[in-house]
């Protein structure tokens, strides 16, 4: 199973298995991480599950949508070159190792 | 002084965001989070969508898993209907038995599902889509039906007639008024979804009502119209709107009209207890009424959304652990029919003039929608940069004239960083 490193803004680190198929979203939730709220349930429509991506690991990630670029833009924290929504990292069995990074806050 | 306690009645979105947020906001009391469904904490809006067509399951309904109560220190109670509030006593009464000592009442207590009150109602095959178990109820059936009524053309009655339609199932959708999810969008709006779900395969009756439910061995068989045609059907979708949960607060003395009537800090009459999400009927600046001096009063309402019930707890959590504002967000709302997403932003009802930015043929537009002039909601159908160019706007200063607003080549969200700035 892929693993998932999700590093909060104090620096600690969780790393998870998070399986195939599952959005990055959803491994935090499913694994009571703090700092994803993911209000809308993975729809795109709240951006509160917003990660930066480890820069040389973007390309690993999935293309954004322009839902998904739209949406960015509201983000609570500042939106860098690396800002995704994490609903919409699906996990593949390329992205084994990824290591995202939790915004100071979600809203 | 002991620390409070805060019990919150009802476990869906608002109910778990209240308990999440008091945490996040510091409040260090007792917290107890009371739901009468069985099961845990979890998202409504996908019962009419992914989870109903099989696409996602129980592991993408949760809010968040059971061990995340432990940790927050929650007392998540489940499975239990609190009877009645004791408000000189300062205690819920539960049905089982029980009495809970509190400081703080939130109620979010949501809504249910309208029953029609017509003969043949009670037929197995007639059934609603409100809860978790309704759900596990249609997804089963939607594999072995043929015919489906749809009874209500609102969100929920679309979303499920377009999961069927892709299901291969034949659908017929009867909706009382001309135009299906009248009360929440333009006729323009309206209109494409109308054509949207004819050119999927649905027959849509407009102006036409139930008379009543046909069965044999008591189990449903057709529907009868009020204009006396017999429709096939073994099953029978009853998605005519909600009712507020808002019994419990009227037998505590509190007002109800239309839901639990709270002021503009979402507390109901008596200072200590408070209403948020469904069940709540709030003053809002989204839904204006007429003054001498314009657009300036704070109309109320009700709301049934995902955001309306997020928002609200954050801002009573808040409120209880000692930093109140009154409450003054933005409402949005989606609902995902096949592949047509609609977004909306702010609340049109009651707009007098309206243009359309984008083209429909192309299936993606906005529909703006104005009152004296003033901007009230944008509905966005696949165009998500307005919608959230429509938030912003609606967040800060509206001021958007409808000739710009119909203009692709002006730059809305030029325009809406100049106002919002």
């Amino acid at each position: 199973m892929p693993s998932i490193t999700y590093v909060h803004p104090d620096g600690a680190r969780e790393v998870l298995d998070v399986p195939v198929g599952t959005s990055v979203m959803r491994g935090a939730i499913l694994n009571n991480v703090d700092g994803i709220v993911a209000e809308c349930g993975g729809e795109m429509m709240c951006a509160t599950c917003h990660v930066y991506v480890e820069e040389p690991q973007l390309d690993l990630t999935p293309p954004q949508s322009d839902d998904e670029k739209a949406m960015l833009e509201f983000t609570a924290s500042e939106r860098r070159p690396n800002s995704r929504l994490s609903c919409q990292l699906v996990v593949t069995p390329e992205m084994d190792g990824l290591v995202v990074y939790l915004p100071e806050t979600q809203v | 002084m002991a620390d409070p306690v805060v019990a919150i009645i009802g476990a869906g979105q608002a109910g778990f965001q209240t308990a999440s947020s008091l945490r996040q906001e510091g409040f260090g009391g007792r917290i107890l989070l009371i739901g009468d469904e069985p099961a845990l904490p979890y998202q409504r809006p996908p019962l009419s969508k992914s989870y109903l067509a099989g696409d996602s399951g129980l592991d993408e309904l949760w809010l968040r898993p059971e061990v995340f109560y432990e940790t927050q220190g929650i007392d998540l109670v489940i499975g239990e209907i609190v009877s009645a509030i004791d408000r000189p006593g300062r205690r819920l009464r539960l049905a089982s038995g029980g009495e809970i000592e509190c400081d703080h009442v939130v109620l979010a207590t949501g809504a249910r599902f309208r029953p029609l009150p017509v003969p043949g109602a009670e037929l197995d095959g007639v059934l609603p889509l409100r809860t978790l178990a309704d759900a596990d109820i249609l997804r089963g059936r939607l594999s072995e039906v043929r015919d489906v009524v749809v009874v209500g053309a609102g969100f929920i009655g679309l979303e499920f007639a377009a999961v069927a339609r892709a299901a291969g199932v034949a659908v017929h959708i009867v909706e009382v008024t001309q135009q299906p999810m009248g009360r929440v969008v333009s006729a323009q709006t309206s209109r494409f979804f109308t054509e949207a779900h004819r050119g999927w395969g649905a027959t849509i009756s407009l102006g036409t009502g139930v008379a009543r439910i046909l069965g044999s061995d008591g189990r449903v068989t057709a529907v009868e119209t009020t204009d006396g045609r017999v429709l096939p059907a073994d099953l029978v979708l009853i998605c005519i709107g909600v009712l507020p949960n808002a019994e419990l607060a009227a037998e505590a003395g509190l007002a109800v009209d239309n839901g639990i009537v709270v002021d503009r800090h979402l507390a109901t009459g008596a200072a200590e207890i408070f209403a948020i999400g469904d069940c709540a009927n709030f003053p809002t600046r989204f839904a204006p009424t007429e003054q001498a001096r314009g657009l300036t009063g704070h109309g109320r309402v009700r709301l049934e959304s995902v955001q309306n019930g997020v928002d609200q707890a954050r801002a009573v959590a808040a409120g209880i652990a000692g930093k109140p504002a009154p409450y003054d967000k933005v409402p949005w709302f989606w609902s995902d029919q096949a592949e047509l997403k609609l977004q909306i932003a702010g609340i049109t009802a009651g707009h007098d003039a309206s243009v359309v930015r984008g083209d429909p043929e192309s299936g993606s537009f906005s529909v703006f929608c104005f009152r004296h002039g003033r901007l009230l909601g944008v509905e966005s159908v696949n165009r998500p940069a307005d919608h959230i160019v429509a938030r912003r706007l609606l967040a800060g200063d509206p001021r958007l004239r409808p000739e710009e607003a119909a203009d692709e080549s002006f730059d809305l969200r030029a325009h809406a960083a100049r106002r919002s700035s």
